[in-house]
C-alpha cells in the first residue's frame, strides 16, 4: 500500500509566546519547531500500516527550506521519502496551500491509496486543507478519526462527535484526517536518524499564488492560569490537598 | 514570604549552584544580612545548573581547576549529593594515548590518586556495552562521580537560611544597579531597591548583562552544548539509581556517554560552535523548555550519532532505544577557558562568580567567599581573576573569536605552548615590521605580538651544532625551535636585542606614593631616586601575589614594571591600596612606553657607541636607572637583567621606539648583536639563573622563604603579608625551591624526550613526594639550559630532600627519567657569582 502523509512545520511554544512587531505572526526567535501533534499520529499510523502490509510512506510538506528538519525526523521514524514544496518562509493561505499539494500529488507517479492529514495544524488550525485536497482529488474524506482499521482496500474509521461515536467505512483511495489518541507516536532512534539522512527528499518550488485570504492580526489572550498554588508543606498540607482532590473529583 | 529587605550586607544575584554556594560560605564565614534573589523560581531557576550533565572528572591539566574541583567534590560528598561511578577517557588515536599519559602525570602532580591507564579489554570489563575494537586504551579515573547540583545548592541555601544569615527570594528581576564614587551602592529590582555593601553576580550566562548595569565587564558568552538522552536501554533495566556504570569520555570525538537511570545520555563538544549573547536567552515564560535549554538542532549532531554508534553499537544501534530528550543546553564560555572570579576592576564591591561549571561550583563558592571575607582564598585563583583581562579582551569581538576557537578544544589535545590563531595582531610594538622582516615567530601575550625566536638566526644552528639540544620528538618540537637555544648561546657570546613591549607599566605618584609602594613591596622602597627594586608582592598570608620591579624616579614618583599576562591584576592590587584621600594616583603607561632589552657581554659597547652618558660599572651600577641620551632620544635606562647578562632595559615613549631600535641595531652590527626572542628571555636565560616566574614558581600557595627569596634583613615598615612573612622567616621552611637537571633523556624507544613542565617529581621507587603541608613536588618550570648543556627543571622539594646531588625521578608521558638536584634555593646554575651581570 502506498501512503502519503501531509505535514506542516510549526513552532513549539512555551507557556506563553511573543508576537512579531506587526502582530501578524508568532515570534519564533526563542522557539524550536516540530509538526502538529495530530500529524505525529498520522505518521505513526502510516509507519504501522507499511510495517504490516508493505508499501511506501511518502511525506509531503509545504514550507521553508528548514522544514527539511521536520521531514528528516519523520523519515527517522520510518517513512520512505519526502517531498518539500519550498516557500520563501511565509505562511500560504489554505486555498493556495491545498492547490500546491494537489499539484504535487498529481505529479507523482505513485497513486496513493491513502492520504493522511492531522486533524488541524497546531499554529493556524484552519481545518481546510484536507477537505480542499480531497475535493480536488475527488476522493472521499473522513475527518477527526480516532480509530482506524484498513483491510482489503476498505478503511474503517471511528470518530467521536460529542458523546456519540460514529463509525464509517470508505473504500480506498481516500483521505483521512486523524487526531491524537489514534496511537502512540514513536520517537526516533539513533539508527533511524542515521538511515533518515540517506533517504531521499525531493525539493520542489511551487508556483507562488496570490493569497485570497489575509491574516490581519494575532493577539494573545490573557492567561487564565494563576500559576501553581502552594497549599503548604509537610504533613500540615495534607487536609488542604485532600480538599483539592475531592473538588476535582479524584477522591469521592 | 516576607518583603524584600531594603538593606543588605551583600546581595547575591543568582540561585544556581554558584549563588547558593557563595551564600552558604559567606554565612559560614560569619557574614549576616545576606539577600539572595533570582529571576526564576526555586529550586530550579532555569539557569545552566538545571540541565547540567552533573558529572565530575577530577583531573585537569590546570592545578587551580583541579584543586577547585577536588574541593567541590568534597562538599558534594558532605551533603550526600555525590555518586561515585568511575570514569574512563578513551583514546582512538596514538596521539590521544600520549595525551592520556599526560593526564596521568597531571593526576600525580596535583595529587589525584588511583588514576591509571587501562587496556581496551579492561575498558570492556568495566563498560560491557563498549566496542573495545574502536579504542586503543583508556585513562581510568575511579573517583569520577555524578552530583545532584540542584539538591546540593538547595541544601546550601537552606543551611545559610538556618544560620539566620540569608533571606532568599525567587521571581525577582534585577532592573539596574547604582554605583556611587566607584562603589556599588544598590540593586534595583521589580520589587524594590536593596542597598548593599557587596553585590555578587552569580548568574552564569546572563552575568554580562548584570555587570553592564553597573558599568562593569564579565567577558563571557553563552554557548551551546548538545545533549541527547536515549532509552529505555534494556541493559540498564535493572538499574537502581541514577548511575552505576562508569562514564565514558570519547575524547577524540569530543563526546561523552553516561548512564542516566535506564537511559543513556550522549553529550558533545564536537558540533560547530554555536554562540549567543545574553540578550538571546528567553525568559522562563517564553522559553519552550527552560531559558537555558534551547531547541535541539539535530543537523549539528548528525556526525555525533555516528560516532556514538561506533563506540556503543549494542545500545545506540538498538532500534528500540529511542530519543527521550535532546537539548541545545546553554553554558558559559570565556576567551581563555577559565572562570571569571573576583571583584570587578570597574566597580568596588561588585563581585563576579561566573563561567563556573557544576564540577567547580561549591569549591568556587567557598574560595570566592574567603576572598570576600578574609581578603584571600586558600586556593590560588589567579588564573580565574576577573582583573586579568586587558581592555581589548573585554570586547565582544575578542570573546566571540576566542570562544569560537576554543569550543572544539574542550576535549582537545592542547599543547602547553599552543597559540591562539584568532584575533591576533591586536597590540603591535613599534618594532613589529622590523621583527617580521627578521623572520620573527610571534607568540601572543596579553594581545601583544612578541617574537619568540627569529628565523634570521637559523644560521647559528650550524655554528653551535649539538649545543642547541635539538629535539626529535614532535610533541616537544611543537611550538619550539632550536633557534631559541642558538640565540641564547650567541647572546652569551656577544649581545641580543629583546622586544619587551608586553610589559605592563604603571606609575604611582603623589604625596603618598611612597607609602603605597611601601605597603605593597616586601623590599625597602624608601631608596635613593634612581634605584630599581625587584620585590615580591605578598598576599595577607605571606604567599606570592606577584613579583615585579619598581623604579624610584623621583621623591613621589615610582614606576612599576610587571609582566603583561598578570599586569592588569597587579594594577588592580595596587589600585586597591590607594588612600581614600586622593593623595596617591596610579597611571597606566603600558601603551605610552615601549621597552627594549639589550643584554650580553657587548651590551655596554653597543650602547656606549650611541650615548655619551656614563655606562661604566661604577658610573651605572646594577639595580639603578637613569635618563640617558641616545642620539636624538632621551631614554630611561634601567640596569637589571632577567637573562643573567650585563645590560639594560630601555624605556622610551612608544612613538620613538622604532628610532631607538634602529640606533641600537646599527650600533650592534659591529658587535655581532642578534635579535633575541622571548624563548630566551622567558625560559632559557631565566632558568640558567634560577630566576623565578610568577604563576610558575610563585603563587599564594608558596612563601618567600620557600622560594628562597628572603633577604638578610627585613624592613621596619609595615607591608601586606609582613606578619606571615616574619613567621615564615622564623620557621624552618617546609619546602625549598630547587633546580634539577635531567641525567638521561632516553625513553624506552631510544628517543630523547624533554619535559615541558607540570610533571611530577617522584622518589627513586616511583612514589610521590609530598611535603608536610600536603603539597606535591612537581615541575614548576622546564626548559633548556644551553650554556650548561642540560635540561633544567624547577621544583619545590621538601626541605630535608632539597640537597645538592640528591637523585629523583621525573615522570613524563608514562615513563620515568632520572634527575639530580643541581641547585638549592635561588643559587644560579650559571655564573653563580653574577660576574656577568655585574661586569
Amino acid at each position: 500500500m502506498d501512503i502519503l502523509v501531509c505535514l506542516k512545520r510549526v513552532p513549539l511554544a512555551g507557556s506563553t509566546f511573543l508576537l512579531t512587531p506587526d502582530s501578524r505572526d508568532i515570534n519564533t526567535d526563542f522557539l524550536g519547531f516540530g509538526i502538529s501533534p495530530h500529524e505525529e499520529n498520522a505518521v505513526e499510523a502510516g509507519v504501522q500500516l507499511v510495517e504490516q502490509m508493505g508499501g511506501t510512506l511518502t511525506l509531503l510538506t509545504l514550507g521553508p527550506t528548514d522544514a527539511e528538519e521536520q521531514l528528516r525526523t519523520q523519515l527517522a521514524i520510518g517513512a520512505t521519502r519526502g517531498i518539500l514544496l519550498e516557500t520563501e518562509g511565509e505562511d500560504w493561505d489554505p486555498q493556495a496551500t491545498a492547490a500546491a499539494l494537489v499539484e504535487a500529488i498529481n505529479a507523482e507517479e505513485t497513486k496513493f491509496d491513502l492520504i493522511l492529514f492531522g486533524a488541524e495544524s497546531a499554529d493556524s488550525a484552519g481545518y481546510q486543507i484536507h477537505i480542499r485536497v480531497a475535493h480536488a482529488l475527488s476522493r472521499p474524506i473522513v475527518t477527526n478519526v480516532k480509530t482506524m482499521k484498513i483491510e482489503n482496500g476498505i478503511a474503517q474509521c471511528e470518530r467521536a462527535v460529542g458523546s456519540v461515536r460514529e463509525l464509517y467505512e470508505t473504500t480506498l483511495p481516500a483521505v483521512i484526517t486523524v487526531r491524537d489518541g489514534l496511537n502512540i507516536p514513536r520517537y526516533p532512534s539513533v539508527p533511524g536518524r542515521i538511515q533518515a539522512r540517506k533517504k531521499p527528499i525531493e525539493h520542489k518550488k511551487p508556483e507562488p499564488r496570490v493569497p485570497k485570504l489575509e491574516k490581519v492580526s494575532l493577539s494573545v489572550s490573557p492567561s487564565n492560569s494563576t500559576g501553581a498554588q502552594i497549599l503548604g508543606t509537610g504533613v500540615e498540607a495534607v487536609p488542604a490537598l485532600v480538599d483539592v482532590l475531592r473538588t476535582i473529583g479524584v477522591l469521592a | 514570604m516576607s518583603a524584600l529587605p531594603s538593606k543588605a550586607k551583600a546581595v547575591i544575584i543568582g540561585a544556581g549552584i554558584v549563588g547558593n554556594s557563595v551564600a552558604y560560605h559567606l554565612a559560614r564565614l560569619g557574614w549576616r544580612d545576606l539577600v539572595q534573589i533570582d529571576k526564576g523560581p526555586l529550586p530550579n531557576p532555569g539557569g545552566s545548573t538545571g540541565h547540567a550533565s552533573n558529572f565530575i572528572f577530577p583531573v585537569d591539566h590546570s592545578k587551580e581547576m583541579t584543586a577547585i574541583t577536588a574541593d567541590s567534590m568534597r562538599q558534594y560528598k558532605e551533603r550526600n549529593t555525590f555518586t561515585e561511578c568511575g570514569g574512563i577517557e578513551v583514546a582512538r588515536t596514538p596521539e590521544r594515548m600520549q595525551e592520556l599519559t599526560r593526564r596521568i602525570t597531571s593526576s600525580k602532580s596535583w595529587g589525584i590518586d588511583g588514576c591509571r591507564m587501562i587496556t581496551p579489554a579492561e575498558v570492556k570489563e568495566l563498560v560491557p556495552y563498549i566496542d573495545e575494537t574502536v579504542i586503543l586504551g583508556g585513562f581510568y579515573s575511579p573517583g569520577v562521580g555524578v552530583v545532584d547540583s540542584l539538591r546540593a545548592g538547595t541544601l546550601m541555601r537552606e543551611e545559610a537560611i538556618e544560620m539566620g544569615a540569608l533571606q532568599s527570594f525567587a521571581n525577582i528581576e534585577v532592573l539596574g544597579m547604582d554605583v556611587e564614587n566607584g562603589r556599588i551602592k544598590r540593586v534595583r529590582t521589580d520589587q524594590g531597591d536593596i542597598e548593599a555593601e557587596y553585590v555578587v553576580i552569580a548568574t552564569g550566562c546572563w552575568s554580562p548583562r548584570l555587570a553592564a548595569m553597573a558599568g562593569a565587564f564579565i567577558p563571557l558568552t553563552p554557548a551551546v552544548h548538545q545533549m541527547k538522552d536515549i532509552g529505555p536501554v534494556p541493559f540498564f533495566a535493572d538499574s537502581k539509581g541514577d548511575i552505576e556504570w562508569p562514564i565514558i569520555r570519547d575524547m577524540d570525538t569530543n563526546m561523552y556517554e553516561r548512564q542516566h537511570g535506564t537511559g543513556l545520555e550522549v553529550g558533545s563538544y564536537a558540533h560547530r560552535p554555536i554562540l549567543y549573547t545574553p540578550e538571546d536567552i528567553p525568559s522562563n515564560a517564553v522559553a519552550a523548555l527552560s531559558p537555558t535549554e534551547f531547541p535541539f538542532t539535530q543537523v549539528d549532531f548528525d556526525l555525533q550519532d555516528e560516532h556514538s554508534l561506533e563506540l556503543m553499537p549494542s545500545i545506540i544501534g538498538d532500534e528500540n532505544v529511542r530519543e527521550k530528550y535532546a537539548i541545545n543546553g546553554i553554558l558559559s564560555l570565556t576567551p581563555d577557558g577559565m572562570p571569571i572570579l573576583g571583584e570587578t576592576p570597574e566597580v568596588k564591591g561588585l563581585w563576579s562568580v561566573a563561567a563556573v561549571w557544576v564540577k567547580e561550583g561549591p569549591g568556587t563558592g567557598k574560595s570566592v567567599a574567603e576572598w570576600m571575607v578574609l581578603g584571600e582564598s586558600e586556593i590560588d585563583l589567579h588564573s580565574s581573576d576577573i582583573a586579568r583581562f586587558h581592555e581589548h579582551q573585554k570586547s565582544t569581538f575578542h570573546v566571540k573569536a576566542r570562544t569560537h576557537e576554543g569550543f572544539n578544544k574542550t576535549y582537545g589535545i592542547v599543547h602547553p605552548n599552543e597559540q591562539w590563531s584568532s584575533n591576533r595582531n591586536v597590540r603591535l610594538s613599534p618594532f613589529y615590521d622590523r621583527e617580521k622582516a627578521l623572520g620573527a615567530q610571534f607568540y601572543e601575550t596579553a594581545g601583544w605580538e612578541r617574537p619568540f625566536w627569529y628565523s634570521c638566526n637559523e644560521h647559528l644552528l650550524a655554528k653551535f651544532g649539538e649545543k642547541v639540544m635539538p629535539r626529535t620528538s614532535e610533541w616537544e618540537a611543537r611550538w619550539w625551535s632550536p633557534i631559541i637555544n642558538a640565540e641564547h648561546l650567541q647572546m652569551r657570546e656577544s649581545a641580543g636585542i629583546v622586544d619587551l613591549s608586553a610589559f605592563a607599566i604603571f606609575d604611582v605618584t603623589g604625596p603618598s606614593a611612597l607609602a603605597v609602594v611601601q605597603k605593597l613591596a616586601v623590599r625597602q622602597m624608601d631608596v635613593a631616586v634612581g634605584r630599581v627594586v625587584y620585590t615580591p608582592i605578598l598576599g595577607i598570608n605571606g604567599g606570592f601575589k606577584s613579583d615585579l620591579t619598581i623604579m624610584r624616579l623621583a621623591q613621589n614618583h615610582f614606576r612599576v614594571v610587571t609582566g603583561g599576562a598578570h599586569g592588569m591584576a597587579d594594577k588592580k592590587w595596587f589600585s586597591d591600596q590607594l588612600p581614600a584621600d586622593g593623595s596617591a594616583h596610579i597611571v597606566d603607561l603600558t601603551s605610552a612606553y615601549t621597552t627594549i632589552g639589550v643584554w650580553g657581554p657587548r651590551a655596554r659597547d653597543i650602547l656606549a657607541s650611541i650615548t655619551k652618558d656614563d655606562l661604566s660599572a661604577e658610573g651605572f651600577t646594577f639595580s639603578t636607572c637613569k635618563m640617558i641620551e641616545c642620539g636624538p632620544l632621551r631614554v630611561l635606562a634601567s640596569r637589571i637583567s632577567y637573562v643573567g647578562e650585563l645590560g639594560w632595559e630601555l624605556y622610551i615613549p612608544i612613538e620613538q621606539g622604532a628610532k631607538l631600535w634602529d640606533l641600537i641595531w646599527e650600533a650592534g652590527k659591529k658587535h655581532e648583536m642578534i635579535p633575541v626572542g622571548i624563548g630566551v628571555y622567558g625560559t632559557t636565560g631565566r632558568l640558567e639563573k634560577s630566576y623565578r616566574a610568577y604563576g610558575n614558581e610563585l603563587e599564594t600557595e608558596y612563601n618567600v622563604v620557600e622560594a628562597g627569596m628572603q633577604t638578610a634583613k627585613i624592613k621596619d615598615q609595615e607591608f601586606i603579608g609582613k606578619e606571615a612573612h616574619l613567621r615564615h622567616r622564623a620557621e624552618k621552611p617546609v619546602t625549598t625551591l630547587c633546580s634539577l637537571t635531567v641525567d638521561d633523556h632516553t625513553s624506552s624507544t631510544g628517543e630523547k624526550r624533554y619535559m615541558l613542565g607540570k610533571e611530577p617529581i617522584l622518589t627513586l621507587d616511583g612514589g610521590p613526594i609530598v611535603d608536610s603541608h600536603g603539597r606535591r613536588s612537581y615541575v614548576t618550570s622546564a626548559g633548556s639550559a644551553p650554556s650548561l648543556g642540560k635540561h633544567v627543571l624547577m621544583t619545590y622539594l621538601p626541605t630535608d630532600l632539597a640537597v645538592m646531588g640528591a637523585k629523583f625521578l621525573v615522570e613524563y608521558l608514562g615513563e620515568k627519567y632520572p634527575v639530580t638536584v643541581a641547585g638549592v634555593g635561588s643559587a644560579p646554575l650559571f655564573d653563580p657569582t653574577n660576574e656577568r651581570i655585574l661586569a
